[in-house]
């Protein structure tokens, strides 16, 4: 490649980037104005018009935060645990196809990859938990392991049925094959990624890691400032990966009458992050023994049944 | 009643060489022993006495010195099969006081027992744990003596060295403590005292095996202020916001039983307005306290939307609250021998208004909360606790009665007219946190109930008692004649003076029982003044109901038990 080339790559990285980072920032703000609206009060409105600027805010205060380890923590791993989270968040959308043409790779293993990488972000919250040193953040990166290994099992056999259906791993084939969207052929197989899909983003009422009545803060008790920030960056950007990969692999992705396909994209991944916003104000938090049991025996199990149906009628269909 | 009480009156003199106190001003049959018979007594009186004295209700002590130099720790047992009280009193010298320990008999006297010690310097032999429980380990002297100062400024200047700060803070790891039986796959976790969890400053050091409790030991005192002993400085009036900030979130349900027992003293008679105007406002304030309960509830199960909605309801109460009292979360509304004002002008619409959006409300609380699946899942099972257990512990209110005991007091012992009003006490036999959660939506519903029928008969008349003794001179008066405003100069700046005797007021409350226990010795001043606040056999119980469950359900059952640390510590 010639240095153009390579300039050109690397601003629109660049680009998606920053506006990935961005996209998360105000998610930030749009959920506390949400989950504000179902709870009959203002959130916050104060910096900036409609209080639009409260990321930025919120942002700069992170930023300027005296850095601090404590002095029990293992230094190199506590440093570093915070940045894998968003970093195997951000690196998933490489392959998310936002509009026809619209992606930054199309690999023939994007499924696995995006699985693979979400595997590795259960490593950012253990270690970060382990790391502290300390009795609350091992409690929360010990659930965390164990939650988001339960529930990648169920999440992966789900997913197997949209493969089954079109036949490839890779988010574009998918996308393409989508004359129907799956959620139609796969309402089983589209619930449990959903479920699945809050659970490994630890959001409620699956937010056990953090638990802030049990646990104090959970995993991220003794992180502060930008560090702290980079796992908040980390979750949100994962709500984001959800919403995107539940609309890419159940919702169609781009496709839909009249509007350009971009839009499309972003209508439908706007309506499951309010479906998130919309569980977290609702929703009390499972008990760890409740929730293990809900993934082993009812999801799982599900998952399973359905992968089954799938594997059958597909075969007759294909046949026959 | 009167036969049995004599029957067993006789019983005690002859068995424990009892000695028959002359009869107080409560009617409470009170009776002396040697501090050696006490625990023969009371197992006597648990166990075989007709009727049986099942609760251990209240233990303290009087600092007596300046009278015959010893202290007088008394026992306040409550039959509940009898529906009696009983009074034992134990003198033992100041200099150099024992007692023995009472565990044996009642497992709840243990915190009250360390309270002793820690307030009047009492040893009790035989105690399992006796160490300070309200003051810090490194405290000089009990407050509740008399000698002891009542204010900083009668006190050196409060120095701390470093050297001494860091033995302080070394005895607050928790990793020290070795508890006997403590496996080696155990771990010793403390929470609070600043915790999300803990509603205020309560440190509980809980061992945990992975996630399952092995054992919780609570560590109260954080939100200790002295209140039993600010109370012998203060002037029986001036001492009525204070009681507001015991059970800080029930307000004016905490004078009732102080100006109850004062009156009581007294022999005072309340108009018949102020008694319907203390029902309807203690009702009122039973809603808020329950509200704010069932959002801290809710918050501990991880719901977030249930507080904002409660407190918004509160909200609208305090306004209507205001309006009435002028205060809002703490009126000091209530007078011994009334109320302060009567009601304002438009109080009838506001309240009427209130009272119109509540019963949607609690449905719908209902729904988010006992009715959501993943609320049941989390509250069902959990916190279990037997009738048998929650008499022998002292727990009363709502925790109480979800454990199958129909004891409210406003059904047993009517005051203050509660015999007029016509409303249900609910019960449950689960004794788990969702039997006790319901019980208390219920309540909310009943309380509805007492004040629609409160503001219906609204009697009209005076709302202060005007009983030439203990009234204080009115405003108009005292501008028109001397003897009235000399009167009024001496009541207000001096104080009242109340007959010598021992009062004691037990009302309930939205936690359970409260009890003021007024000792004068006819000065402007109580002599002593003890609170018996529901609260505190509660969250002694805590290690009983949390046991085995795990971490998550530690939270579920504490804010199940609907506790105020300000109610523990007073």
């Amino acid at each position: 490649m010639t240095i153009t080339q390579w300039l050109f790559a690397f601003s629109i990285l660049l680009l998606v980037l920053l506006s990935l980072f961005l996209i998360a920032a105000f998610m930030v703000y749009a959920e506390r104005r949400v989950l504000a609206l179902l709870q009959d009060r203002l959130g916050p409105n104060r910096a900036g018009p409609f209080g639009l600027l409260q990321p930025v805010a919120d942002l700069l205060k992170l930023i300027t935060k005296e850095h601090f380890t404590p002095p029990f923590a293992d230094r190199s791993i506590y440093t570093i645990a915070p940045i894998i989270v968003p970093f195997t968040a951000l690196l998933s959308f490489a392959v998310v196809p936002v509009d026809d043409g619209w992606w930054l790779a199309d690999i023939n293993i994007a499924l696995l990859f995006v699985l693979a990488l979400s595997s590795l972000r259960v490593y950012g919250i253990m270690l970060g938990g382990w790391a502290s040193n300390s009795k609350y953040p091992l409690f929360g990166g010990l659930r965390s392991a164990a939650q988001m290994i339960s529930y990648e099992l169920p999440m992966g056999l789900a997913l197997m049925g949209v493969v089954m259906l079109s036949g490839s791993f890779s988010l574009v084939d998918i996308v393409a094959a989508q004359s129907l969207p799956f959620i139609f052929l796969q309402p089983i197989g589209f619930f449990i990624f959903l479920v699945c899909g809050i659970a490994e983003t630890n959001r409620l009422p699956f937010d056990l890691p953090e638990a802030e009545n049990e646990l104090a803060a959970g995993y991220n008790t003794e992180y502060g400032g930008i560090q702290f920030a980079l796992f908040f960056l980390g979750e949100y950007i994962g709500v984001l990966l959800i919403a995107a990969l539940a609309t890419v692999l159940f919702l169609g992705g781009w496709h839909g009458p009249w509007l350009p396909g971009v839009c499309w994209f972003a209508i439908k991944m706007l309506i499951l992050i309010l479906l998130f916003f919309w569980l977290r104000t609702s929703m009390p938090r499972l008990r760890y023994d409740q929730l293990m049991s809900f993934g082993w025996k009812l999801l799982l199990p599900a998952a399973l049944i359905n992968l089954m149906i799938t594997a059958v009628i597909g075969l007759f269909w294909i046949k026959g | 009643m009167a036969d049995t009480d004599a029957k067993l009156m006789n019983q005690l003199t002859t068995r424990f060489d009892a000695v028959i106190d002359r009869l107080p001003c409560d009617s409470i049959s009170t009776v002396s022993v040697a501090p050696e018979q006490i625990a023969d007594t009371l197992k006597f009186l648990k166990y075989t006495a007709t009727p049986r004295y099942e609760m251990l209700f209240d233990l303290s002590a009087i600092d007596d010195t300046e009278r015959n130099s010893k202290l007088t720790v008394f026992y306040q047992l409550l039959s509940l099969s009898g529906n009696t009280d009983l009074r034992i009193k134990v003198h033992v010298p100041s200099n150099a006081p024992v007692l023995p320990s009472i565990c044996s008999v009642w497992q709840c006297a243990n915190w009250y027992e360390r309270e002793l010690y820690d307030m009047f310097g009492i040893y009790i032999s035989d105690h399992p744990n006796l160490q300070r429980i309200l003051m810090p380990e490194y405290w000089e002297g009990h407050p509740l003596r008399k000698e002891h100062p009542s204010r900083a400024t009668e006190m050196a200047p409060y120095s701390l060295p470093e050297e001494r700060y860091r033995t302080i803070m070394e005895s607050y790891r928790a990793e020290d403590y070795h508890e006997p039986g403590s496996a080696e796959n155990e771990i010793t976790l403390n929470i609070g005292p600043t915790h999300p969890g803990t509603h205020g400053l309560l440190r509980l050091v809980v061992r945990l095996e992975g996630e399952t409790i092995r054992s919780v030991r609570p560590e109260i005192g954080f939100h200790h202020r002295g209140a039993e002993k600010m109370a012998e400085r203060q002037t029986y009036h001036s001492y009525i916001p204070y009681t507001d900030r015991i059970d800080y979130l029930s307000g004016v349900q905490n004078e009732l039983p102080y100006v109850l027992a004062v009156e009581q003293l007294a022999g005072i008679e309340v108009p018949e307005r102020a008694q319907v105007m203390r029902v309807m406002l203690c009702e009122l304030f039973r809603i808020s306290s329950h509200l704010v309960w069932l959002a801290s509830y809710s918050h501990d199960l991880g719901a977030l939307a249930p507080p904002f909605y409660t407190f918004r309801d509160r909200e609208y109460l305090f306004d209507v609250m205001e309006m009435i009292t002028g205060g809002r979360m703490h009126p000091a509304f209530f007078r011994i021998g009334g109320v302060a004002l009567d009601l304002p002008e438009g109080w009838n619409p506001a309240l009427r208004a209130f009272l119109k959006r509540m019963p949607d409300a609690v449905d719908e609380y209902q729904a988010l909360l006992t009715g959501n699946t993943i609320m049941r899942r989390r509250s069902r099972g959990i916190g279990i606790m037997s009738a048998q257990n929650a008499i022998d512990w002292g727990i009363s209110g709502p925790n109480l009665r979800a454990s199958g005991v129909d004891w409210d007091l406003r059904k047993r012992r009517p005051y203050s007219g509660y015999e007029h009003y016509d409303f249900d006490v609910p019960t449950a036999t689960e004794g788990d946190s969702l039997a006790r959660a319901e019980l208390r939506l219920e309540e909310i519903r009943q309380s509805l109930r007492i004040v629609e029928q409160a503001m219906a008969n609204m009697p009209e008349g005076p709302v202060l008692s005007d009983q030439a003794r203990y009234a204080f001179a009115r405003k108009a008066a005292t501008l028109q004649d001397i003897e009235t405003l000399i009167h009024h100069f001496i009541t207000v700046g001096h104080g009242m003076t109340f007959p010598a005797g021992e009062s004691l007021f037990i009302t309930e409350a939205p936690k359970g029982m409260n009890g003021y226990y007024v000792v004068s010795n006819g000065t402007e001043h109580p002599h002593r003044l003890r609170i018996r606040t529901p609260s505190f056999p509660h969250m002694q119980a805590l290690a009983l109901l949390a046991t085995g469950h795990f971490l998550a359900d530690l939270f579920a059952i504490l804010g199940s038990i609907d506790y105020i640390l300000a109610d523990i510590d007073r």
